[in-house]
């Protein structure tokens, strides 16, 4: 069995490790258990900076600190950094282009339990909109921890969409590398289709690859941990060598991945598409597996709307 | 370092001589562009103009210098100010005042941090720049460094919820290298601010978040001064109240609400301007 652990936790802790040996990031943090950098002051009490319940002087603050040249990590969830603090992070951050990485924990309808109110599921769709906003989002702990070392390094606002509960790891840390702006391909099983995801329903694709593979459908599937920019090559290569797509993410189907991945096929190689995703209603509390399926997002779903999409060629 | 803290009888009139120019810039400045916020500029010449001019430790030749003094103009409406006081400093050709919010200039209808030489901070949106001011006094501490961080808001401004969840973070990080200036010209868009939403009282609110505060009158070159030098001296984060008149110093401008925002007539601007130059100290 792999080794689970949520893709919050795992950037966090991976950002303390690697605070350790480069002096050269400031943490922000309000008032909510994010994804372990709450600790970060009890390690580097000098480069943390507490700013409570008041998302929008967090982000207001962390674009002062950015203009004197700190490389600013902040950390919320991210409903409220989307939503509650959207103008700051628009106006403040992309605006003037500063270099503030702003870590959205909580995303999706993973977050179960809380509900509607705490899942965000249209923070993709609201930051992609502003100019030079980079958006990322990791399958599992080892692609996080990654992005940890890469968003470090990241010059520019970037906005970094974590889950919160634990997945199961899909990729070796060993052989694993982030690439900004690349898709990953995962499975290539043939040209039936192309599945092409973002976070952690990778694994529901994987899964879904695998019995579709049994039912004579030769999937590839694709990891678009860089959401924005798209690797439009990637895209376009799909839409032509397997002649259709299906996009899966833990968004609503209006904005995000879905919608990003259309703007690029049908301006310049339409195919049959499919996307998979939040129905057009809110969240609500329970088992995130429960609610996946409700969406059409668990992988019996996906198989199925696979087949007919296929059909659709 | 230059020791700014202290000012003479000679510099006080060579800065009401410079902020009459500064005023005449801002009206033809707005005229040409035929749109603009003369009210708000006109109310903060003189505390702009001190700053700029001489208590700010700043150097136009190297605008980006790690060590300067920073000034965030969160009523960015008000850039004119700004810019004329930038301009006559040696930031850029006053030249460029002239294309004021036109396509491609560098003067943009608020401040850009990246398009116009020497503003620190884009702004325009109200209510955010205390907040991006706490960032940068929290900077200066982080890497011990001794710049101060001065802040113009609008008295209307401060209905915006946010600058208190920044005043109350400046005190919360023990910020005494901030500085919060209110212009409370006692007007906003539509009326009077204490018709639209009371702010008042305002010395007890920012107190009551742990700031010193300094009153001023924001038209008297001598106590803007003072007041700016008794801020720096302060043990905790401090706000100047300087009261001022909107639309000071162009008699059919003052206390306004219609000059908010709009640019004078060709006409208009001939009265403004003489009246500008007759009012001045020369």
């Amino acid at each position: 069995m792999a080794k689970t652990l949520a893709t919050r936790m795992a950037f966090g802790h991976e950002l303390i490790e690697i605070a350790k040996t480069n002096e050269n990031f400031v943490v922000c943090n309000a008032d909510t258990k994010t994804c372990g950098l709450e600790k970060f002051g009890q390690y580097f009490p000098e480069r943390e900076f507490s700013f409570g319940i008041a998302e929008q002087n967090l982000v207001g603050a962390s674009a002062g600190l950015a203009a004197c040249g700190n490389k600013v990590f902040l950390a919320t969830f991210a409903v409220f950094a989307s939503m509650r603090a959207c103008e700051q992070v628009r106006t403040f951050v992309c605006y003037p282009n500063l270099n503030v990485t702003i870590i959205g924990t909580h995303a999706g309808l993973q977050v179960g339990g809380d509900g509607a109110t705490h899942a965000a599921i249209e923070d993709v769709a609201i930051m992609r909109s502003f100019p030079n906003m980079t958006v990322v989002q990791p399958a599992d702990a080892v692609a996080a921890k990654a992005l940890a070392h890469a968003a470090v390094d990241f010059k520019g606002p970037l906005y970094v969409r974590l889950h919160r509960n634990p997945v199961a790891d899909l990729y070796d840390p060993e052989t694993y590398k982030f690439e900004w702006g690349k898709a990953n391909t995962v499975v290539d099983n043939g040209t039936d289709m192309t599945m092409i995801v973002s976070g952690i329903l990778l694994k529901k694709a994987v899964d879904a690859a695998a019995i579709l593979k049994e039912q004579g459908i030769n999937v590839r599937v694709l990891d678009m941990a860089t959401i924005k920019p798209l690797d439009k090559e990637a895209v376009l290569k799909a839409a032509k060598e397997t002649g259709a797509i299906m996009t899966i993410e833990d968004h609503t189907i209006f904005g995000g991945l879905g919608s990003a991945v259309s703007e690029v096929v049908v301006q310049n190689c339409p195919v049959p598409m499919e996307i998979v995703g939040i129905q057009d209603r809110f969240g609500e509390s329970g088992d995130p597996e429960l609610i996946y399926k409700d969406h059409g997002m668990d992988v019996d779903s996906i198989v199925a709307k696979a087949k007919a999409l296929v059909a659709k060629k | 370092m230059v020791n700014h803290f202290y000012f003479t009888d000679k510099d006080v009139k060579r800065l009401e001589n410079q902020a009459i120019q500064i005023r005449q810039d801002i009206i033809s400045m707005i005229h040409a562009a035929k749109a603009g916020h003369p009210g708000g500029s006109l109310s903060a010449v003189e505390m702009v103009t001190a700053l700029y001019f001489h208590v700010m430790n700043i150097d136009p030749q190297n605008p980006k210098w790690p060590d300067r003094d920073r000034f965030i103009l969160s009523k960015g409406h008000s850039c004119p100010v700004m810019y004329a006081c930038l301009a006559r400093r040696g930031y850029f050709d006053p030249e460029h005042l002239k294309t004021l919010r036109q396509y491609h200039s560098i003067l943009q209808g608020h401040p850009d941090m990246n398009k116009t030489p020497g503003v620190d901070m884009t702004a325009g949106s109200l209510g955010n720049g205390l907040s991006v001011g706490v960032g940068m006094a929290l900077s200066a501490k982080l890497h011990h460094q001794d710049y101060m961080t001065y802040v113009m808001l609008g008295d209307g401004e401060i209905q915006e919820g946010m600058v208190w969840e920044a005043a109350m973070a400046a005190n919360h990080h023990d910020l005494k290298n901030l500085v919060a200036i209110v212009d409370c010209n006692g007007v906003q868009i539509n009326g009077w601010v204490n018709e639209i939403m009371t702010v008042e009282p305002l010395a007890d609110k920012w107190r009551s978040f742990g700031w010193s505060v300094v009153e001023c009158n924001g038209h008297n070159m001598k106590d803007v001064l003072t007041a700016l030098h008794t801020a720096k001296t302060m043990r905790h984060p401090t706000a100047i109240l300087m009261r001022t008149v909107k639309g000071k110093g162009v008699s059919f401008m003052e206390d306004e609400s219609k000059w908010h925002g709009s640019a004078p007539s060709d006409e208009e601007m001939v009265k403004a301007i003489s009246e500008i130059q007759e009012g001045g100290v020369v």
